[in-house]
């Protein structure tokens, strides 16, 4: 039995209640990854809001982006993420003080800034296509072009700006030498 | 036909509320990691924006995804030191809590 081009009483299309359901699980995540109590869990909700972003960029015809995103999001800054928060809870912190004093005027920007957002998303022209169903995918060809092309230079430059920042997390996360830290005195 | 997922705007929006939730996150959390967490959640916003644009601009096609690509090349760099620093900092200190970080006020 095929399905219905649109949604029976609601009217939406496929893609519609797909892309709906991607940006709430997105939406949702990112206010448990912000107001959770338990840091643990809200790591473990960036990874589910990266994962509904990963979906999204697929939707949107970039599939190279969401397989980086699964590698090098998901796969490789959550773990570092989950690893610095196991090396850096103590029992003294207490967790049941998770916000600032500054919480009330954060939140008044914030909600400033996402009504800035809509206003000026939705006055521009932006001159773009409107598409039947979801935009369709680009491939890599596309990419690679940019990429390699009028990007070489920013290519590289972020390939030793990785180098650099391996090396630099490695010296300031090293423990200091004994005879090195005897001028601090514990 | 579908009414939302066809256009920019619904995209954009998005982004716009996810790079909200994180700068409300940067601004309020007392802890490091959590403040780290929120700049991921920003830069997955801006990540967003410019696949949307270059999904959507005929003109931008291909760009979009070479400038998220080399987005998430420099958040991984952001990330790992970043969260060294706040590892090197939790050695001195034994907090990750950024309000208790007043050496320099005192």
């Amino acid at each position: 039995m095929p399905l219905p081009d649109v949604l029976p009483f609601i009217g939406i299309g496929w893609s519609d209640v797909l892309f709906l359901l991607l940006s709430g699980t997105v939406v949702a995540a990112a206010f448990g990854v912000v107001f959770g109590r338990d840091i643990i869990k809200s790591g473990l909700f960036l990874i589910l809001a990266l994962g509904g972003l990963a979906g999204i960029y697929v939707m949107l015809g970039a599939a190279i982006v969401a397989g980086a995103q699964v590698l090098v999001y998901i796969g490789a800054i959550s773990v570092l993420i989950l690893f610095a928060i196991m090396l850096t809870q103590s029992k003294v912190a207490p967790t049941s003080l998770a916000f600032q004093t500054q919480v009330a005027p954060a939140a008044v920007a914030a909600v400033l800034l996402a009504v800035l957002f809509g206003l000026a998303f939705g006055s521009t022209n932006w001159g773009s296509v409107v598409f039947s169903d979801t935009p369709s995918a680009i491939g890599t060809s596309p990419v690679a072009a940019a990429l390699f092309g009028p990007y070489l230079l920013a290519f590289e430059i972020a390939s030793v700006l990785i180098l650099a920042a391996v090396i630099g997390g490695v010296y300031l996360a090293m423990e200091p030498r004994a005879n090195e830290g005897n001028e601090e005195g514990e | 036909m579908s009414q939302i997922a066809g256009h920019i705007e619904p995209y954009l929006v998005l982004s716009g509320v996810l790079f909200a939730i994180g700068s409300f996150g940067f601004l309020a959390r007392r802890n490091a990691i959590s403040m780290l967490m929120s700049i991921e959640l920003m830069l997955n916003a801006v990540n967003l924006a410019a696949l949307a644009l270059g999904a959507f601009v005929p003109s931008l096609a291909g760009q979009g995804a070479a400038f998220a690509l080399l987005i998430i090349a420099v958040a991984a760099a952001e990330a790992t030191v970043g969260l060294a620093i706040v590892i090197a900092i939790f050695r001195n200190r034994k907090t990750p809590l950024v309000d208790e970080y007043d050496t320099m006020r005192q």
